[in-house]
C-alpha cells in the first residue's frame, strides 16, 4: 500500500513496459569462473552474473521487478517500452571511447642511436660500436622526421628519445628539442619530451637541459642488484649502482614525477617478484609495470622469450599484484601499471591510449617510430622485428616518403584493418573484448599471421588470465576493490 | 527564519498607487528629487522630518507620525530591510513581498508555480494558475538589483514553460547583472528540444548554471518520483542537449525512502554516462509542501542512508566529479565524506537546534531548514 497521498499514482502506473518484452542491446559474455560470467557491452560497462541470470537475460525472462532488471537497464544492456534513452547514451559513450582514434598519433619515438654501453641478453636492438656514423640519426633525418611529427592532427605530441642509449647522441636530442619547439611556435601543440635512458650518462648538463625543457626520464630497473646486473650486464658490472644513483639524482633535481622506471621479466626474475617490488619502493618509485618479455630481437635469438610460458608469468604477476595490494593495505599507495590500465578500461568512460590494448591497434596511429636511418615503423616492436631482418611493418622512410605515403601505406592500413577485434575470430564474441586489443605485430612475430589463432595466442591467454583475476578481485575482495578503484583516473 | 512576505502593514495617509509598485529601498533622505518617485525611503530613526517625493515611505518604528502621503507603518517582521533591498508593494491589500535582499546568501525569483512534473517530495507544489506577472516582476526587479550581488536564482514551478520569455529572463539577467552568477532550477525536460538549449547558449551568459534533478538510474523509478511518464528520458536528453551547447549543468538528487537504496548505482550511472556535468549535489529533504504531506512515505533518517551516501560520494569523487552534500547536518554524515558537505540552505529559512549550541562544528554545518525542525534525525549530536 502506498504511503503517499491520494493524488499520487503508484510506481506501477509509470511503468510502460510489459513483462518479458524488453530488447537486448549489443552485449558479449565470457566465463569468469566455475559459477560466474562477465557480461559486457561495447563501451566497457559490465556485470558479473550467474549462469541462470545470463540465460534469463538472453531469453528475456528477467523479471521487470527485480534489481537485476534495473541493473541491466542502468548499464545499457536492455531497453524496454518505458525508456529508450540508453541508445543515445550508448552512442555518446561509444564516441567517447573512440575519440582517441580521431586525435591520431600522439607518441613519436625517435631512435637517435642504436649504440649502447650495456650488453643486455634480452635487448632487441642495441649495438656495441664506436662508429657514430653507422648507427646514429643525423640532423637531416631528424628534420625530415619532425616534419612528419607536426603533420599529425593530435593536439598533444609526445616525442620520446629511444635507443640504444639515446644520451650517447645527446647533441641530436638537444637539436631535436630546440627544433621541435621552434616549429611548435606555429602549431601550438601540447608538446612534451621523454628520454628513455639507462642513466649511466646522466650528468649536470643533461639534468639542466631536462629542467629547461621540462623533460621526463624513463629508465630500466629490473630489480635488486644481483638480478638487475644479471639481466642488464654492463662491462664493469656497475649498472645497478649507476641506475639507482641516477634515479636519486633525477628525483632530487627534476622531481619525483619526472622519472619513471620500467622492468623486464626474465627467467631469473620469476622467483623474485617481491624483492623486485621492494627495490622500487626503496628507490622512491610509486609504481611498477610487471611486463612480460616480448618475443622480439635478441630475446628470440637467445630463446629467452620461450623459457617461461604464460602460466609461469601469470603466477609471477599474481604474486606481484598480491604484494602490491598488501603494500597498499599497509597504507602506502603503490600502483601496478598493467592492472591500473585494466581497471581504467573497466571503469573509465575514456580509452586508455595504450597501444597494445586498442581496437584498432595503436600501431602507427597512436605511436610511430622514426629509426636512426630514417625508416618509419608502426611501433617499437615493428622496428625490433626489422632488426631481425623482417621489415614487414616498415611504413617507409622519411627521406623518400611523404606523410600521406606513410599513413596511407598498404602496410599500415592492412595491419589496422586486421586489428579490429570486433571482426576477429574468437575476439568478436569475447566478453573481454572492450578491455583487450589484438596486437597484430605480436601475432605476426609468433604465428606468422597478423590475426593469428587466438586459441594458440600467448597474448590472448595472458590477458584473459589477467582480466579474470582482476575482475574476481573486484568482486570477491572488498578491500582490494577499494584500492583498485582508487587507481581509476578519468 | 526570516519572513519575506507580510500584509501586516498600515497606511499613514493616502496611497496614490493603484498598481503594484516594485522599487528599491533607500535610507538616503537627501536623494535627488528627480530620483525619489522610483525609490522607497526606509525610515528607522525617530525625529526625522520626512522628505517629499518618494514613491513610498516605510516607517520602521512605532513612533507617532501624523498623516503622510504614500507612507506605511512597516510590519515588524519586515523591519530588517536595508538599503538596496527590492520590494513589491500591493496597494490593494498593503502586502509587501521582499524580492531581493542585498545581505542574503542567495536571492531566488520564483517565476511560475506551474510545472510539467508533480514530484512526490516537491517543496513548492505546482498550481495551474496564470502567473505571468511573476516574469514581469523579475524583469522589473533586475535593473534594481545591486551589481555586486554574488548570485541570483530562477526557480519554479518549471521556469522553461515560458519559452521565449524564459530566454528573456536570462538575457535580462546578463544585461543588468553581468557580474552576477545565475542559477536556474529546472527539471530539464523541455531541453529535449535542442532549439531551446541553443537559445539559452546564444545568450552567452558568462556564469549560468542549470540545476536539474535526477532521482534514479532507470526510468520507472524516476518517472514515479516526478509522477510523469517519459520524464527520465526527457531529462537525460535535456542534460545532453544543454551540455552539447556547453551550458553548465548541475545534477541535483533529493534523497528519500523511495530512492536511497539505489543511490550508489545512480552515482555509477552519472559517473559513466554524465561525467561531463559540472556538479552533483546530493540533497536531504526539505519538509515543505508534498514532502510534508507525504512524510510517512518519504522520510528516512539520514543516519540510515549514510552508507549509501558514502558510496555514492566516493564513486563520484573518484571520477573527479565535483560533488556536494546539501541540506544534511554534519553530525549524521560519515566523517570520511564530511568535507563534501556544503552550507546550502538559504539564510532566510535556515535554523539550528538547541543541541547545536554546544557543537564545535556549527560554523561549518549547513544546519536545518526551518521547516524541518520538527522532524530531524534521531542521531543529531554535538561534535
Amino acid at each position: 500500500m502506498s504511503l503517499l497521498g491520494k493524488r499520487f499514482k503508484l510506481i506501477e502506473d509509470f511503468d510502460q513496459s510489459t513483462e518479458g518484452s524488453y530488447e537486448l542491446l549489443p552485449a558479449r559474455f565470457a566465463v569468469l569462473d566455475d559459477s560466474r560470467y562477465i557480461l559486457s557491452n561495447d563501451v566497457g560497462e559490465f556485470l558479473v552474473i550467474s549462469r541462470t541470470q545470463l540465460s534469463d537475460y538472453i531469453k528475456k525472462k528477467v523479471s521487470r521487478h527485480s534489481d537485476f532488471y534495473f541493473d541491466l537497464k542502468s548499464k545499457s544492456f536492455l531497453i524496454d517500452a518505458d525508456s529508450n534513452v540508453a541508445i543515445d547514451l550508448l552512442a555518446l559513450k561509444y564516441r567517447t571511447k573512440a575519440q582517441q582514434i580521431s586525435r591520431f598519433t600522439a607518441l613519436h619515438l625517435f631512435v637517435v642511436t642504436l649504440r649502447c654501453d650495456y650488453t643486455c641478453q634480452y635487448c632487441q636492438v642495441s649495438r656495441q660500436t664506436d662508429d657514430k656514423n653507422a648507427y646514429d640519426m643525423s640532423e637531416e633525418t631528424a628534420n625530415k622526421a619532425l616534419d612528419l611529427v607536426f603533420k599529425s592532427p593530435s593536439p598533444a605530441i609526445k616525442i620520446e628519445f629511444q635507443g640504444g642509449e639515446p644520451l650517447l647522441n645527446f647533441k641530436l636530442i638537444q637539436y631535436i628539442v630546440a627544433t621541435a619547439k621552434e616549429i611548435n611556435l606555429v602549431h601550438h601543440k601540447d608538446l612534451q619530451f621523454v628520454i628513455t635512458t639507462n642513466l649511466s650518462l646522466l650528468n649536470d648538463e643533461v639534468l639542466a637541459f631536462c629542467i629547461e625543457h621540462n623533460i621526463c626520464l624513463s629508465t630500466s630497473l629490473d630489480g635488486p642488484e644481483n638480478l638487475h646486473n644479471a639481466n642488464r650486464p654492463r662491462p664493469k658490472q656497475n649498472g645497478y649502482q649507476l641506475t639507482v644513483d641516477g634515479i636519486k639524482k633525477a628525483q632530487l633535481v627534476l622531481g619525483n614525477d619526472k622519472i619513471g622506471a620500467l622492468m623486464t621479466t626474465t627467467e631469473k626474475s620469476l622467483p623474485n617478484v617481491k624483492s623486485i617490488i621492494d627495490t622500487y619502493l626503496e628507490n622512491n618509485l610509486n609504481c611498477i609495470f610487471l611486463r612480460p618479455l616480448s618475443p622480439y630481437g635478441f630475446a628470440v635469438k637467445t630463446k629467452q622469450a620461450y623459457k617461461y610460458d604464460v602460466d609461469r608469468w601469470f603466477e609471477f604477476y599474481k604474486e606481484g599484484l598480491d604484494y602490491v595490494l598488501e603494500i597498499n593495505k599497509q597504507g602506502f599507495k603503490f600502483v601496478e601499471l598493467y592492472t591500473e590500465l585494466i581497471i581504467n578500461k573497466l571503469f573509465s568512460p575514456f580509452s586508455t591510449g595504450y597501444v597494445d590494448l586498442q581496437s584498432p591497434s595503436g600501431a602507427g596511429i597512436s605511436a610511430i617510430v622514426y629509426n636512426y636511418d630514417g625508416d618509419v615503423y608502426a611501433s617499437d616492436e615493428a622496428r625490433m622485428l626489422a632488426e631481425m631482418e623482417d621489415t614487414k611493418f616498415r611504413l617507409g622512410n622519411v627521406h623518400t616518403d611523404s606523410y600521406e605515403d606513410i599513413i596511407l601505406s598498404d602496410v599500415l592500413l592492412d595491419t589496422l584493418e586486421a586489428s579490429l577485434s570486433e571482426s576477429i575470430p574468437m575476439c568478436t564474441d569475447c566478453g573481454f573484448l572492450p578491455y583487450c586489443g589484438t596486437d597484430p605485430i605480436y601475432h605476426y612475430a609468433t604465428q606468422g599471421d597478423v590475426v593469428g589463432n587466438k586459441a594458440l595466442s600467448g597474448f590472448c591467454s595472458k590477458n584473459m588470465k589477467i582480466f579474470r583475476h582482476v575482475i574476481s578481485l573486484l568482486e570477491d575482495d572488498p578491500e582490494a576493490r577499494k584500492i583498485l578503484l582508487s587507481w581509476v583516473r578519468t | 527564519m526570516i519572513n519575506l512576505h507580510s500584509k501586516n502593514n498600515h497606511v499613514l495617509g493616502t496611497i496614490s498607487h493603484t498598481l503594484p509598485f516594485i522599487a528599491k529601498v533607500t535610507t538616503n533622505f537627501d536623494l535627488p528629487k528627480a530620483l525619489r518617485s522610483k525609490q522607497i525611503l526606509f525610515v528607522s530613526q525617530t525625529d526625522q522630518d520626512i522628505p517629499d517625493g518618494f514613491g513610498l515611505i516605510l516607517i520602521a518604528s512605532d513612533d507617532h507620525y501624523g498623516s503622510i502621503e504614500n507612507a506605511l507603518r512597516l510590519a515588524p517582521e519586515l523591519r530588517y530591510l536595508k538599503e538596496h533591498d527590492v520590494i513589491k508593494f500591493y496597494p490593494d491589500n498593503l502586502k509587501i513581498d521582499v524580492l531581493y535582499r542585498k545581505e542574503a546568501n542567495t536571492n531566488s525569483f520564483l517565476v511560475t508555480e506551474q510545472c510539467n512534473s508533480f514530484c512526490i517530495m516537491c517543496s513548492q507544489p505546482p498550481r495551474v494558475v496564470d502567473d505571468y506577472y511573476l516574469v514581469e516582476d523579475m524583469l522589473a526587479a533586475l535593473p534594481l538589483i545591486h551589481p555586486d550581488t554574488h548570485e541570483i536564482g530562477i526557480t519554479g514551478g518549471e521556469a522553461t514553460i515560458w519559452g521565449d520569455d524564459f530566454i528573456r529572463l536570462i538575457q535580462a539577467s546578463k544585461n543588468h547583472l553581468p557580474n552576477t552568477a545565475l542559477h536556474i532550477l529546472s527539471n530539464g525536460r523541455n531541453f529535449k528540444d535542442l532549439n531551446l538549449a541553443i537559445k539559452v547558449a546564444a545568450v552567452k551568459h558568462p556564469d549560468v548554471m542549470f540545476g536539474i534533478p535526477l532521482y534514479a538510474d532507470y526510468s520507472q523509478l524516476h518517472d514515479f518520483i516526478v509522477q510523469a511518464d517519459n520524464a527520465f528520458d526527457d531529462t537525460i536528453r535535456g542534460i545532453l542537449n544543454l551540455k552539447r551547447c556547453k551550458v553548465p549543468v548541475e545534477i541535483r538528487v533529493v534523497i528519500h525512502k523511495e530512492n536511497y537504496q539505489r543511490l550508489p548505482k545512480l552515482a555509477e550511472f552519472i559517473a559513466r554516462n554524465l561525467l561531463f556535468v559540472d556538479h552533483v549535489a546530493l540533497m536531504g529533504l526539505e519538509l515543505m509542501g508534498f514532502a510534508k504531506s507525504n512524510l510517512e512515505g518519504l522520510w528516512v533518517d539520514p543516519y540510515d542512508y549514510r552508507n549509501e551516501l558514502g558510496k555514492a560520494v566516493e564513486t563520484l569523487a573518484a571520477s573527479n566529479m565535483r560533488v556536494s552534500i546539501y541540506n544534511t547536518p554534519l553530525c549524521v554524515i560519515p566523517e570520511s565524506i564530511r568535507r563534501y558537505s556544503a552550507s546550502s540552505i538559504s539564510d532566510w529559512k535556515n535554523d539550528y537546534l538547541d543541541e547545536c549550541l554546544n557543537c564545535s562544528a556549527k560554523h561549518e554545518c549547513g544546519g536545518f531548514f526551518s521547516s524541518n525542525l520538527k522532524k530531524v534525525s534521531d542521531y543529531i549530536h554535538a561534535i
